[in-house]
């Protein structure tokens, strides 16, 4: 084919790559300068996750399970530190484990992102604490079952779990007001769902925030097992929002002070806050090139047919 | 030159299974063992006590609805299996992903270029693995047979121990245990994007004619399907990992999807008893199909505003309670 | 004789297994079974790590196309093993401070997690966002509406691309209330949870019922090609 189609019929896949480059770093360059982060209207799922959080009685100890690494950060870390966030200014308790290998590591920089740099008031031990990872995948999760302490004796940092007084009142998984689990893959929400959620009778509640790829997966435990879904980046951001339009409203600014929390109520977010939310732009941006692409390709595809008749004819 | 298996490698095998009866037979008697005793036995009391169980040690009841499905799934299976040993005609439906693979492992010998066999990237309690490698044990037999080389990058070291056994055996089979070479089965990583990171750059040098996608993958698949593409290889993918099955679809020219990866070894080897199995499958299949109907049927019934409304929406009640149980 | 021995400890184990979540007296017996799994599985490392040396040291040797990946593989892993095993720059543990090497060996400051946070956060980051380029070219090359079933789909998808994203809402936000089921973010999120959630059911629902029947052929002894040694079939 000659001109524009046989450019494009004949078109090196980097091209493509550059076109995405740009589709993605524009938004990002964009929203950098200006500062401004797209509107998000929350969906069911969303708010599910919110509101599973905020209608928890102050002072009940959350589990979050932070079952990913580096790579899927990039869609994870925000509802991480959204989940921590929210905790700490409703003034619930938080007990931090991880089934991944890396994702100790992760808990530990949502902590110094979070909790240590706004919340300073918490304790470690008291307010919050780092248990890391535990190796076993299903089997940690059969015995946290019955025997929480068994499964995780001792802190990240070597600490006795007998001897904490956040987890004085634990005994079983049962026994924590939530789960929060933020998931990447194996083991994740699905095996949190199987053996933990399911086999106790559905009296532990629980919120999962997991990869786009992964929500087709968790969509049939929604709103069974799986009380409320982030789904990808943009369950993220939706649920950012939610969290912020929250304490920027002054009606809640007693409620949140109260707790301790020194938030300093104001017009501005801080930027670690609103992460989920500036990741939409270049989502945005790729979305669109890659409408873009696929009626290009699909031009491409019918002119190729076209002449293929001709040619036979 | 013969290739074969090398002495190191055989000594550090008996040692691993050596010290792997010791710890069986060890943890009868260390403090570990009295640990981990500990906590199982906490497990099981909790869920006897749980499940209103008067005798401990007994069958739990509140796991009778699993149990009663395990059974009468594996009775399909086992009843097929047996139906088809006794010389029952079985239909089987061709399935092309496995119809290439023969042409795929031809395609390599014509262009002297090898063949890529990845089995996922779980360790061998997965279930895709083992799978992925019963097809592994198919796919090195035509290789040996088509005098292809194959290479088979892991990620983890004890599925590079099955699939060693599996090639080897393979190619003993096939007679041309000369051609057997270690080497081309090797460790890479644990981590998911060191492994495909190395198979990656290792497409892009050798330029496999063929590459099969065969296990548990997660992330990764997408970016080895595309790899494989920029080659032009042909590409054989299967896998039951529901959330990369797409990625596969569009990047690969066969796929192999959920289930019809889990039959590829019985399809393959073409014995009575395994195809037997695959349709023994399909016949918990129907029951399931018609239990999932029955249950739309009752549960419309029990949200329409009828007579018999309430009595269903009883009934199901009573089902859902004695299945979550 | 061997081959009989690994049937029979696979047939054996995997009952077990089986049967321990349904007995209570085999539940610890199921665990243990989990356990030595775990602990042959850190024993295997050993061989796959020699086999790594082997290999890589063999392409140096050999002047391989692309010995120098080999190179850069052998160091970074002696580096890091060094790092890790000899604890550098890990700082005391204030609950032992006496006891040299009690600190953590991914410890703030120490070597092993600047390793962690410099160089395999990033590769790894870096990895994970090649997907995004890659889904690019494989919708521009792959997502063709060659007959009907393929024009479904790929409404669909137009639908999901722009649903979750500010575009459905800026397209579609102003129709009426009436017709908000026809918003594309909601359009979206209805084709995931009915549509998409029912194929995926069924796909789970065979995928289950393949995984049994998979099993049973291994445990049963029917289906030996996963030994080797020209296993095949019964």
């Amino acid at each position: 084919m000659q001109g524009v189609l046989g450019i494009l019929e004949r078109l090196d896949r980097r091209w493509v790559f550059l076109a995405m480059a740009l589709a993605v770093a524009g938004p990002i360059l964009v929203m950098g300068i200006t500062r401004k982060t797209l509107p998000e209207t929350p969906t069911d799922a969303s708010r599910a996750v919110f509101q599973a959080v905020q209608s928890l009685p102050r002072g009940s100890t959350v589990l979050l399970s932070f079952d990913f690494d580096p790579g899927s950060a990039g869609e994870l870390e925000p509802m991480g530190v959204s989940m921590a966030r929210q905790c700490a200014l409703c003034g619930h308790k938080m007990v931090f484990i991880s089934l991944w290998p890396l994702g100790g590591q992760m808990i530990d920089q949502t902590i110094k992102k979070v909790l240590r740099a706004d919340f300073p008031h918490l304790q470690d031990g008291v307010d919050y604490v780092n248990l890391g990872f535990q190796a076993g995948n299903e089997q940690v999760m059969r015995v946290v079952l019955t025997d929480f302490k068994r499964a995780f004796p001792t802190t990240k940092s070597g600490r006795a779990t007998a001897d904490l007084p956040i987890l004085s009142g634990i005994q079983r998984v049962g026994d924590f007001a939530l789960l929060a689990e933020v998931s990447a893959g194996y083991p994740g929400s699905k095996e949190w769902v199987q053996y933990v959620v399911s086999a106790s009778g559905g009296k532990l509640p629980m919120v999962s925030g997991c990869t786009g790829v992964q929500t087709p997966q968790l969509y049939p435990y929604f709103p069974g097992q799986i009380r409320g879904l982030l789904g990808a980046i943009k369950g993220a951001a939706e649920y950012e929002s939610l969290i912020n339009a929250w304490v920027l409203d002054p009606a809640n600014a007693a409620e949140i002070a109260s707790t301790g929390a020194d938030v300093g109520v104001s017009a501005v977010i801080p930027p670690k806050y609103l992460e989920a939310q500036r990741r939409m732009g270049p989502q945005l941006g790729a979305h669109l090139l890659m409408v873009v692409l696929i009626l290009l390709g699909n031009v491409v595809y019918l002119a190729q047919r076209r002449s293929q008749r001709r040619a036979a004819a | 030159m013969v290739r074969g298996r090398s002495i190191t490698s055989d000594a550090a095998r008996r040692v691993l299974l050596l010290l792997a009866v010791c710890a069986a037979a060890g943890f009868h008697d260390t403090p570990a063992s009295a640990h981990l005793q500990e906590i199982a036995a906490a497990v099981s009391a909790e869920d006897a006590a749980a499940a209103g169980a008067t005798t401990a040690g007994l069958f739990t009841p509140g796991k009778l609805p699993l149990a009663v499905a395990i059974i009468v799934t594996s009775g399909c299976i086992i009843a097929w299996m047996l139906q088809a040993r006794a010389g029952a005609a079985m239909y089987l439906r061709r399935i092309p992903a496995l119809d290439a693979v023969t042409n795929a492992v031809g395609r390599s010998t014509e262009m002297g270029r090898p063949v890529l066999f990845i089995a996922g990237i779980q360790d061998m309690d997965n279930i895709q693995t083992v799978a992925g490698i019963t097809v592994l044990s198919h796919v090195a037999k035509t290789t040996a047979e088509y005098d292809a080389t194959i290479e088979v990058p892991t990620s983890r070291s004890l599925v590079m121990e099955a699939a060693r056994e599996a090639v080897r055996g393979s190619y003993q089979a096939a007679g041309r245990f000369d051609a057997y070479n270690a080497d081309a089965i090797r460790y890479i990583t644990d981590e998911q994007f060191g492994f495909v990171a190395s198979v990656s750059g290792q497409m892009v040098r050798e330029k496999p004619a063929a590459c099969f996608y065969m296990g548990c993958f997660f992330a990764e698949s997408l970016i080895l399907a595309e790899t494989g593409n920029s080659i032009g290889a042909i590409q054989i993918a299967g896998t039951a990992e529901s959330s990369q099955l797409p990625f596969f679809v569009a990047a690969c020219d066969y796929t192999l999807i959920g289930e019809e990866f889990m039959a590829a070894s019985a399809y393959l080897s073409g014995a009575p008893d395994q195809i037997g199995s695959l349709k023994g499958q399909d016949a918990a299949k129907v029951i399931v199909a018609t239990l999932i109907l029955l249950g739309v049927v009752l549960a419309t019934i029990a949200a329409l505003n009828v007579p018999q409304s309430e009595a269903v929406s009883r009934v199901l009640e009573s089902v859902k309670g004695a299945l979550g149980s | 004789m061997m081959r009989i021995v690994a049937m029979a400890i696979a047939s054996i184990a995997g009952l077990v297994m089986l049967l321990s979540p349904f007995f209570p007296d085999l539940e610890s017996v199921g665990a243990q079974s989990s356990e030595i799994f775990n602990v042959i599985a850190a024993i295997a490392f050993i061989l796959g790590a020699g086999s790594l040396v082997k290999v890589n040291l063999s392409r140096i040797g050999r002047r391989d196309a692309g010995w120098g990946y080999a190179l850069v593989t052998l160091l970074c892993f002696a580096i890091t093993l060094i790092v890790g095993l000899g604890k550098i720059g890990v700082p005391p543990n204030p609950q032992f401070a006496a006891t040299p090497w009690a600190g953590e060996k991914d410890a703030a400051g120490s070597a092993f997690a600047w390793i962690y946070e410099f160089v395999l956060t990033p590769i790894t980051s870096t990895m994970f966002a090649l997907l995004a380029f890659y889904v690019a070219s494989a919708a521009f090359r792959a997502f063709r509406a060659k007959n009907r079933e393929a024009m479904l789909l790929l409404g669909t998808a137009f639908i999901v691309l722009l649903g979750r994203t500010f575009a459905g809402v800026w397209l579609t936000g102003g129709l009426p209330e009436w017709a908000s089921g026809l918003r594309l973010e909601n359009l979206s999120m209805f084709i995931m949870q009915v549509f998409n959630t029912a194929g995926n059911r069924a796909i789970i629902i065979g995928i289950a019922l393949g995984v049994t029947a998979t099993s049973l052929r291994i445990l049963l002894g029917i289906d030996r090609s996963w030994m080797g040694a020209g296993g095949g079939s019964a």
